[in-house]
């Protein structure tokens, strides 16, 4: 039973965190210059008992309660409503786009990952100070970037998308892996691995990695929000069809219909990472 | 202090004074422009060249590097408020505060940030004048911000709270008022001081990501941000690398603070 606790607390906080960020999103909304007015009713073509029709649609969403309320069930049945701008069902282009968020950040979560990971290795097989002072400022220079001028450096050069995403997330995966790595290698039971005279490969697959995998999980989880939270400006400025660009293109068209559903999914997206991570994490530690 | 982290301190300090001076001569007027020569390369008139609206490349970089490099601090004082608020208080009271606080954090934490700027952003009036859209884009990121120094300030407080000499303090009868502002303020400061500059950078890379999807600091007054728009012409202008000037720019005085804040947030 006492197993279960955690696992019931962190599902209570990503089911809290998941409604409140969909609360916050329709407050936001609902209280956005230009909440209620409705474009269609400056067409002249329409019928009086249209433009009456669309007219008492908006009154109904004035009422403050009924909105939430409404906003509310609609999210539970996971009907998000129409597109203004883009004059299609919400939820299709959620499935549409979807897919192509999920395929740029899990190539630039992999490429991020497998390039943190490689240079950790050779930095510390080769344990050379010029090298990791390299790594440091190379990875620090990106670090000072924001993530939409990478995107567009990238764009100039005529680079895939998925890159600038993992050259956003690469810097501080790194960076993290490199600090716990070098925490964990000042640790009692390793100093006396290495002083026994065992290769530094060895001691980093079976001293240092099972005691920073519980870090190593929570990295992951946070690296996911990171890289789903980088994706608006690299999707928006390389031109890719996913989540991030059609959040941005809902932003700029007030599109408040896009911009709630795209919030509660990409809160929930980041929620489900961080606390499948943390979950993880509290597993292994049970299991240790 | 060691050299390099006084050579990096030179440098940011050099860019925001040169920034604050540059700015306030006449001849770098931000909006001016120059009909004969749109999007020119350095000239003597030039130094950087112009934009594509024949604007003075040098003085749109120095009128926005002390525009990002005003607000972003005062974003981020805004910031330490609230984190104070939400964070240390609750931290030094206990209790239910302590853990009411605690989840709101984690919650805080927990929403992805460039999103709810994005989604914030989009949700307040765009057609504000330029001044006001800078004002509305750093006080968005002070509101949002606060969550990871909350964090680090609860933490320090309940520490502080847990403190031999706050024990002695409360045990010799001292009211929770001046506990606050005499023993467990001071020894909070250093840790406000450390996130406040930590979150200097990420406030201007926050601004720079706004301004360069169009829902920062809007035209014509410029921003680090703003200016980093420049690089989508380095095609149509021939090549000209005076476009990238925001960009060295901003690496550079972001580069210098990092690795001085790094020395600030150890000590």
């Amino acid at each position: 039973m006492r197993c279960c606790r955690p696992l019931a607390a962190r599902i209570a906080l990503a089911t809290l965190t998941v409604l409140l960020g969909g609360f916050l999103a329709a407050t936001l909304a609902r209280y956005a210059p230009g909440f209620g007015s409705d474009e269609r009713l400056l067409d002249t073509r329409l019928s009086h008992r249209s433009a009456e029709a669309i007219r008492q649609e908006a009154a109904q969403q004035g009422n403050t309660l009924s909105y939430f309320s409404q906003a509310f069930r609609k999210m539970l049945r996971l009907d998000f409503g129409t597109s203004r701008t883009l004059h299609r069902p919400v939820r299709a282009l959620l499935a549409e786009r979807g897919v192509v968020t999920l395929r740029l950040v899990a190539a630039g979560l992999s490429t991020a990952w497998i390039a943190a990971l490689a240079l950790l290795l050779t930095t510390w097989l080769v344990d050379s100070s010029a090298l990791d002072v390299t790594s440091l400022v190379g990875s620090g220079a990106l670090l000072c970037l924001p993530a939409g001028a990478v995107s567009l450096l990238l764009v100039l050069a005529d680079r895939p998308a998925y890159l600038a995403l993992a050259l956003v997330v690469f810097p501080k995966t790194y960076r993290y892996l490199r600090n716990l790595t070098r925490f964990a290698a000042g640790m009692p039971h390793i100093l006396m691995a290495r002083a026994q005279g065992t290769s530094a490969a060895r001691i980093l697959l079976y001293h240092i990695v099972p005691t920073i995998r519980g870090e190593l999980l929570a990295l992951a989880g946070v690296s996911v929000g990171l890289a789903i939270g980088a994706a608006i400006p690299v999707e928006a400025l390389s031109g890719t069809p996913g989540m991030g660009q059609l959040a941005w293109q809902a932003a700029l068209g007030r599109d408040l219909p896009v911009l709630l559903a795209v919030s509660v999914s990409v809160i929930a997206c980041t929620v489900l990472a961080n606390s499948s991570a943390d979950l993880l994490a509290v597993g292994r530690s049970r299991a240790l | 202090m060691k050299p390099v982290r006084v050579a990096a301190l030179a440098v940011a300090s050099l860019i925001a004074l040169l920034s604050v001076v540059g700015s306030m001569l006449p001849q770098f007027d931000y909006s001016r422009q120059d009909r004969q020569n749109f999007s020119a390369g350095p000239s003597p008139g030039h130094w950087l060249g112009t934009d594509a609206l024949g604007r003075d490349r040098l003085a749109r970089l120095l009128h926005g590097t002390r525009l990002s490099l005003t607000l972003a601090p005062a974003a981020a004082a805004l910031s330490m408020m609230l984190a104070f608020l939400f964070g240390a208080l609750p931290g030094f009271a206990g209790g239910v505060g302590e853990r009411t606080a605690k989840v709101l954090i984690d919650l805080m934490l927990s929403l992805p940030w460039l999103f709810l700027l994005l989604i914030m952003r989009a949700l307040l009036p765009l057609n504000t004048s330029p001044a006001v859209s800078a004002a509305i884009t750093f006080t968005m990121l002070g509101l949002l911000g606060w969550g990871v120094p909350a964090r680090i300030m609860l933490a320090r407080a309940r520490a502080l709270r847990q403190a031999e000499f706050v024990l002695s303090a409360r045990a010799a009868g001292i009211s929770r008022a001046r506990l606050l502002s005499v023993h467990v303020g001071p020894n909070l400061l250093p840790v406000v001081a450390a996130q406040f500059w930590i979150a200097v950078p990420v406030f201007i890379l926050a601004e720079a990501n706004l301004s360069l999807l169009g829902l920062g600091v809007s035209e014509p007054v410029p921003s680090l941000g703003s200016l980093l728009v420049e690089m989508e012409s380095f095609l149509s202008a021939r090549g000209d690398f005076c476009c990238f000037a925001a960009l060295f720019v901003l690496l550079l005085f972001v580069g210098s603070l990092q690795v001085v804040v790094h020395e600030r947030e150890v000590s």
